[in-house]
């Protein structure tokens, strides 16, 4: 049984745009699962689905078993959410709004587990502080502190790193590994796809609020990842030699570079051969680079096929 | 029933309130003062006794009644406007709770400031005047059923407001007409057989009545029409709540 069921989920809003045109996923239990998607893809309109904002057309979802609308209170008492936007009241006190978010998810007051959680998001020090005299990243943390303290066993991070700065990322993943150490499901969204590359496990294209693929993020760099070898003459050539015509070469810098693409996944790459060939043909090397296919160059592919297809 | 998360609504609201405890203190009893100084001295030195009560006296319950009227609507109004306008009703919404907790967390917050005033002014009218209160439990009653009803109607305007002008329009445009014209200051008899007639479709007059009653055993209109009507209220406000989150209008898209 997967940790969260989405089962061909519709959305449609009063104005008849369709957010969501029947999503399904399955989300397993500890793992981080990055949505990636373009500005309206329905990232948000899923999540907001999942977490009991907005109530679904049509189609299921269920949280731990529970279905999120006829037994709402057994899902939402799984499930903590770290919006995009910073929703925080100005004038309250760091450590009372957190308390607030504990309570209001039914649980007992337990102040050291709300200390520990302060103290690891550094945020200890800041307690008695009014939210307005924070710093956007310390609200931030905030607002990850209220989802945490009510002990989530699914965590959705509503693009947790949109307009931080690095510091504050780099702490943001290591929280997210430290919470899938202690089990937690993580669903994040984002639009860095380096985010996604770096913590995910799985990794989910949406677009047009449509999934377009879900694929454990090794497998799908590998599958999908192509590599290029960048060869750097030290002479620069006018047109390609005729012993090289039939390899596939692209001339690239006005003639400095030669650009070999290859698959990482077949048996014999070729590249052995392809040196030898050029020094054959009396070329000389200045230098090598290789350089893997991006998540970005992936997700771009897919969007533009589903472009194509409309 | 999620009592925790109403504690914490409750509390969290309440925090808001003792944060500006002077001002919640503060400005009720110098209200009263003036009404007093006003109403009492100056106007009441002239109508002398209204159906064997003083009018400073007389006016009590009026001014009571004004004050937790207003206040229940304008706190429990902005108690859940606020969240909708800075977005933190997201939680609210993904929250295991249901429309009765978050009812009972807000309205009970706001009902329980407007009966601190009203016991504030309670206390400030006492140094005024001789107050007799020939039923107090009575008095409490319909003191509580005042403050929560118009706490629940507070909290329908909160929802329905889409910004803060529609959050004053209400209690500006109807609301204090109401509560002015409903006899805080005057007994209904007092008044032509035309406006006589035409009051007694004021709801607020039952409320004001009834209250009067609890006092000095004076009413305008039957003490157990007045029960009926503010239950009838109540549960007006009751159903119109439990509507609006069952349709998710204005709150849940």
């Amino acid at each position: 049984m997967p940790m969260v069921r989405i089962s061909d989920v519709r959305k449609a809003y009063a104005d008849g745009f369709e957010a969501l045109k029947g999503v399904s996923l399955d989300i397993h239990e500890g793992e981080i699962l990055a949505l990636l998607g373009p500005n309206g893809a329905g990232k948000t309109t899923l999540i907001s689905t999942i977490c009991g904002i907005t109530q679904p057309t049509s189609g299921s979802i269920t949280v731990g078993g529970h279905d999120v609308v006829a037994d709402y209170r057994g899902a939402r008492s799984l499930v903590g959410l770290v919006p995009q936007e910073i929703n925080l009241e100005p004038f309250e006190r760091v450590m009372n709004t957190v308390r607030f978010s504990r309570g209001l998810f039914g649980k007992p007051k337990d102040d050291a587990l709300l200390e520990r959680i302060l103290r690891q998001l550094s945020l200890w020090d800041k307690r008695n502080n009014r939210i307005m005299e924070l710093s956007g990243g310390m609200k931030r943390r905030v607002l990850i502190a209220k989802a945490l303290s009510h002990e989530p066993r699914v965590l959705f991070l509503d693009e947790p790193t949109a307009g931080v700065d690095v510091e504050l990322r780099r702490d943001m993943w290591d929280i997210v590994a430290g919470l899938k150490e202690a089990g937690v499901t993580i669903i994040l969204t984002t639009h860095y796809i380096e985010e996604a590359e770096a913590i995910a496990d799985r990794v989910g294209v949406i677009n047009k609020g449509q999934i377009l693929l879900v694929e454990e993020k090794t497998a799908l760099m590998t599958r999908l990842g192509q590599k290029e070898l960048r060869i750097e003459l030290h002479d620069p050539v006018a047109e390609m030699p005729a012993a090289l015509a039939d390899r596939g070469l692209r001339i690239e810098e006005g003639g400095q570079v030669l650009v070999y693409t290859y698959d990482t996944t077949q048996d014999r790459t070729g590249i052995a051969t392809l040196i030898r060939e050029i020094s054959e043909a009396g070329l000389v090397l200045r230098d090598l680079q290789t350089r893997q296919n991006s998540l970005e160059d992936i997700f771009v592919g897919l969007v533009t096929e589903q472009e194509d297809a409309a | 029933m999620n009592w925790q998360a109403i504690r914490a609504i409750y509390v969290f609201e309440m925090s808001r309130f003792f944060r500006t405890l002077m001002q919640s203190f503060v400005s009720p009893v110098i209200s009263t003062s003036l009404y007093f100084v006003v109403f009492g001295a100056a106007i009441g030195s002239r109508i002398d006794e209204v159906d064997g009560v003083s009018y400073g006296a007389f006016i009590v319950p009026g001014l009571i009644m004004l004050s937790v009227m207003t206040q229940a609507i304008s706190n429990a109004s902005f108690g859940i406007y606020f969240p909708k306008f800075i977005g933190t009703i997201y939680e609210l919404l993904s929250a295991p709770i249901n429309f009765l907790e978050i009812v009972m967390g807000y309205v009970g917050a706001a009902a329980t400031k407007a009966l601190f005033i009203g016991v504030v002014i309670l206390g400030t009218s006492a140094l005024f005047v001789d107050l007799t209160i020939q039923h107090p439990l009575a008095m409490l009653a319909f003191m509580v059923l005042t403050c929560l009803s118009f706490a629940l109607f507070g909290f329908i305007i909160g929802i329905w407001a889409g910004n803060f002008e529609q959050l004053q329009l209400i209690p500006l445009l109807v609301v204090t007409p109401l509560v002015f014209l409903g006899g805080s200051f005057y007994s209904i008899s007092m008044l032509p057989p035309v406006w006589q007639t035409i009051s007694f479709f004021n709801p607020v007059v039952y409320l004001v009545s009834g209250f009067r009653w609890s006092f000095f055993g004076l009413a305008d209109v039957p003490i157990g029409l007045s029960l009926l009507a503010i239950s009838g209220f109540t549960v007006l406000c009751l159903v119109i709540i439990w509507l609006i989150f069952k349709t998710g209008w204005r709150i849940r898209q």
